[in-house]
């Protein structure tokens, strides 16, 4: 057995070329995996990597872990198989705003409602980027790409209020160029038992560069970005404004301005209608909030299974398998 | 005392509305028989819908069965005995019934609505005008039913909801059967519903006792049959399947997974799996079919054994995951319940038209071993071998089954587990020098779960460099492993007995050719032929891709094929391709399966059509 503290990020590096273009968020994102899980108490050998089709996907490749570089869409479902299989493994699906929004939405979904025990890091780059350059389900209406030449008719998913819906019970954001954050992120969500989403905002930097420039330029950052820390008011914009609660209808005040900071909403990821509300935090008229927008304890399907097992095995014993093709009722001839 | 007469066989259909609890009645006499010693098979026919149109045609319901003191091979072609609890049964199944049978009736069921919802106009009554050489029993069975029900506690509403067991009891009665089966599950299935219970056996005994009452009445008796020696249990092909998959895992000391979608008419195997979760299955019932494969993808790379099962449109779906599976060389056994196609097509009746599918089917070069059940018992070894093939050549397999082997049962000589043959799992442990991708002798990869220090490895479905496994675009590489895929498949065939003849001699005028469910109706058809001394012999195929390496020799022996489908020609297609030879369709697509008379009739067609 290797001991995990011996382990460092290089030992997570896989001796395989890392193909994304140069400048791709996917880089810092890799990076930050690479830097977190050692730190996780671990052993490399129970961690599986497992995604889908697109450029995010490409991510197991290059971690020096069990890996899987599935079929479009279909990473969820595959978690779930080798979950069920062998709960003691960290598995983590690596998925984009294609391939785990699109043409995987539905198993997202169900494995959220399900709450098996593993991570979800969702690339949302609001483009597709494999195929060069189509709008994606995260797109802006009216966006204009290859296929969608005088703008995107399709009113784009809230990805968080997506996972919120479908009762997730550990939901967040962060993004590729908050590195210090994203570890955060990653370790909490290893921390937390069932299903862990998490929204990475990622520029693709060749076919929709500067889409999240809002919350990654130094000048317009602090106007537009609200981390959310738990216990606290949300305040931003350098400790300027903050959040109030006018009923379940949030409002932008200006602590510079005879606003107090106790009249702010305080931050608790336990409560799931703040959480959705704070989902909703989704134009440019709010800060966009990064961070654990939600947490609950639920209980896990692959534990929940193996309860069922064990009870069987309780009240009826042990199966035998001479009993099992004998069946209830058989006899003999001759 | 009652005449009886002793018969070899019978072939009895009970058929009625799909609300009259024929299937139950069916099944019940079934089991009572196999336990009576008889051999038997039997023929469910039910609707789609859950409730059709009461007292329709397309609402009949029918439940056949063939049994007797001799060998039986089929449900029995055209029935003795037509059992017909309205006008629209009647209806349907009088033109199928064998000239000079025996037609029971209940009245009721014949009154002016049920005339009407029939289809029969309003002064043709079929009872007020019998076929003639048809012998007719009009028992009232509705009002001597509801005599009974007087003396129960029951709803009016409820009261003939009991009359599928009046008339099992005087079945019963007539064919000197024991009651007791019947009246143990009863017991069972009423447990919590005491009143339902009595109704059921009180109407059970009324039925019986009304046949010892009645006057001027036969009584048959059909011996025990001559089965080898050995302990017998009665099966469907769904059972047997569900218990081959259980067997194999045990055997090969893994995990059994099963990722499903509820579809008909595979769903049965879901529910008996469902139900053994004291021998550590785990079911998982998926948002979808294609979570119901990548799953059981999921849970073979974590080392158990990764099982879904589907019907038609359902393997429609898991086809890009077929080939994920192909690429990965991981275990995977996908059950295929065949059903009447294309798209939703015919949920409930048989077919064997996606043969071409399970061989071909996929994009890219994708072979897939693919393995035949030919009765429901045998449904048992076939999903067995999938899963040791699966397992010991590291690949997905299917296995194919259909609509009639999946609810069809018969009596099952089942084995010891002790007798079962082993199943090894290719389990990499060694961590020095392991590459996911090197091969043995039979071009198989070693199965490192993960888990084990060491053997960390990543997998997909991007063309991978020859032992390494690392993602290849090179030219040469990709044919390589192209060809290496397809050697290992090929060499699957290694594994199979030798290809034997069930009937006929070695050189003969034709060889009928079979797959799947149409063994049974070959074989009486066969034998027939042989015992009207034409040159014929019976051949039928278990292994369909790859095919046996003995078959072509056996076939260029035969100047001509005949292959009965329930398709318009599939098989036949990929003998033709594979072999050169003479072969010919005898195809059906009806959504039922063979009567061996079709099969005889085609026999001696192409005998006298043929310059033999």
């Amino acid at each position: 057995m290797e001991t995990t503290n011996t382990l460092s990020a290089r030992d997570f590096s896989s001796d395989q070329e890392v193909k994304w273009c140069p400048g791709c968020g996917d880089y810092s994102i890799l990076k930050q995996m690479q830097s977190v899980v050692p730190e996780l108490g671990i052993a490399r050998e129970d961690i599986v990597f497992i995604s889908g089709i697109g450029c995010s996907s490409r991510f197991p490749y290059y971690m020096n872990t069990y890996g899987m570089h599935s079929i479009h869409g279909r990473a969820p479902a595959i978690a779930t198989g080798l979950k069920i299989t062998n709960p003691d493994l960290s598995i983590w699906v690596i998925t984009g705003d294609g391939d785990g929004l699109s043409i995987g939405g539905n198993h997202l979904i169900h494995l959220l409602r399900r709450n098996v025990d593993l991570n979800v890091l969702l690339f949302n780059n609001q483009i597709y980027g494999l195929t060069k350059g189509q709008y994606s389900p995260t797109s802006e209406l009216g966006k204009k790409t290859k296929s969608s030449p005088l703008g995107s008719l399709d009113h784009p998913f809230n990805p968080l209020a997506l996972a919120l819906g479908a009762d997730a019970s550990f939901v967040a954001r962060s993004i590729d160029r908050d590195p210090k954050h994203l570890r955060e992120i990653l370790s909490a969500s290893h921390h937390h038992k069932g299903t862990s989403f998490i929204e990475v905002y990622q520029n693709c930097n060749v076919f929709n560069d500067g889409t999240f420039l809002n919350f990654t330029d130094k000048k317009l950052k602090d106007e537009f970005v609200l981390l959310l820390e738990e216990g606290q008011p949300l305040v931003y914009d350098q400790g300027k404004k903050g959040i109030r609660l006018n009923g379940l209808k949030p409002e932008i005040v200006n602590l510079e301005e005879g606003a107090s900071l106790n009249d702010l909403w305080v931050h608790d990821s336990r409560d799931a209608t703040k959480a959705y509300v704070l989902s909703r935090f989704f134009d440019d008229s709010l800060p966009r909030p990064f961070g654990i927008f939600y947490q609950a304890d639920r209980p896990c399907y692959e534990d929940d299974l193996l309860d069922q097992i064990d009870h069987a095995k309780g009240v009826q014993g042990e199966g035998d398998l001479d009993d099992l093709l004998r069946g209830k009722r058989s006899w003999t001839v001759g | 005392m009652k005449n009886t007469q002793a018969l070899k066989k019978v072939t009895i259909l009970f058929a009625g509305d799909s609300g009259d609890g024929i299937q139950l009645a069916g099944s019940q006499f079934a089991n009572t028989t196999a336990l009576a010693g008889n051999d038997l098979s039997t023929f469910p026919d039910f609707p789609a819908e859950i409730r059709a149109p009461i007292g329709t045609v397309s609402g009949v319901s029918g439940f056949q069965i063939n049994f007797g003191s001799e060998e039986i091979h089929t449900p029995g072609g055209r029935p003795d005995v037509l059992v017909a609890l309205n006008a629209a049964a009647y209806r349907k199944n009088f033109p199928s019934l064998k000239s000079a049978g025996t037609i029971i009736v209940d009245p009721a069921g014949f009154d002016k609505k049920n005339l009407r919802l029939a289809g029969y106009d309003d002064e043709e009554n079929p009872l007020l005008n019998k076929p003639a050489d048809y012998q007719f029993y009009e028992i009232e069975v509705t009002r001597l039913n509801r005599d009974a029900m007087k003396e129960v506690e029951i709803a009016p509403r409820d009261r003939d909801r009991s009359r599928n067991m009046f008339v099992l009891g005087f079945i019963y009665f007539l064919y000197n059967r024991d009651l007791e089966v019947t009246l143990h599950f009863l017991e069972e299935k009423f447990k919590h519903k005491p009143d339902a219970l009595e109704a059921n056996k009180k109407a059970l005994m009324a039925g019986y006792n009304y046949g010892d009452t009645i006057e001027a009445i036969t009584r048959f008796r059909i011996e025990k049959a001559k089965l080898p020696a050995g302990e017998y249990r009665n099966v469907t092909g769904n059972q047997a399947l569900a218990l081959g998959l259980i067997a194999a895992s045990k055997k090969a000391g893994l995990d059994l997974f099963y990722g499903s979608y509820p579809i008909t008419p595979a769903s049965d195997i879901l529910h008996e799996l469902a139900a053994r979760k004291n021998y550590g299955v785990k079911t998982f019932q998926a948002e979808d079919e294609i979570a119901a494969i990548t799953s059981a993808i999921g849970a073979s790379f974590g080392g158990a054994l990764g099982v879904t099962g589907t019907s038609g449109p359902g393997m429609a779906l898991k086809t890009e995951a077929l080939g994920l599976a192909m690429m990965l060389e991981l275990p995977l056994v996908v059950v295929n319940v065949q059903r009447g196609g294309p798209s939703t097509g015919l949920p409930t009746k048989t077919e064997q038209s996606d043969l071409m599918q399970a061989v071909y089917g996929r994009n890219g070069e994708t072979p897939i071993p693919v393995i035949a059940a030919s009765s429901p018992s045998d449904c048992f070894w076939a999903a067995y071998e999938g899963a040791k093939y699966a397992i010991e050549h590291m690949t997905p397999v299917i296995v194919l089954s259909d609509g009639y082997l999946a609810n069809s049962s018969e009596p099952w000589l089942f084995p010891k587990a002790a007798d079962l043959v082993e199943i090894k799992a290719p389990f990499r442990t060694e961590v020095e020098d392991y590459l996911p991708y090197e091969r043995d002798v039979r071009e198989v990869r070693e199965w490192a779960i993960p888990g084990q220090a060491g053997l960390e490895h990543r997998l997909g479905g991007l063309e991978k460099e020859d032992k390494t496994g690392n993602v290849s675009y090179d030219a040469e590489n990709h044919e390589l492993m192209v060809k290496t895929r397809a050697r290992k498949v090929a060499l699957v065939a290694k594994d199979y007995p030798e290809t034997r003849l069930l009937q006929g001699a070695e050189k003969a005028d034709l060889l009928v050719l079979g797959w799947g469910n149409t063994k049974g109706a070959i074989q009486v058809a066969v034998a027939q032929a042989l015992a009207e001394g034409l040159s014929v012999a019976q051949l039928h195929l278990r292994y369909i891709n790859p095919l046996p390496e003995d078959l072509g020799a056996i076939l260029q022996r035969y100047p001509h094929i005949l292959i009965p489908e329930l398709n318009d020609g599939q098989l036949v297609r990929i003998i033709r391709d594979h072999y050169l030879v003479k072969a010919d369709v005898l195809d059906k697509i009806q959504g039922k399966p063979f009567l061996a008379e079709e099969i005889l009739a085609q026999i001696k067609k192409v005998l006298k059509d043929g310059n033999h």
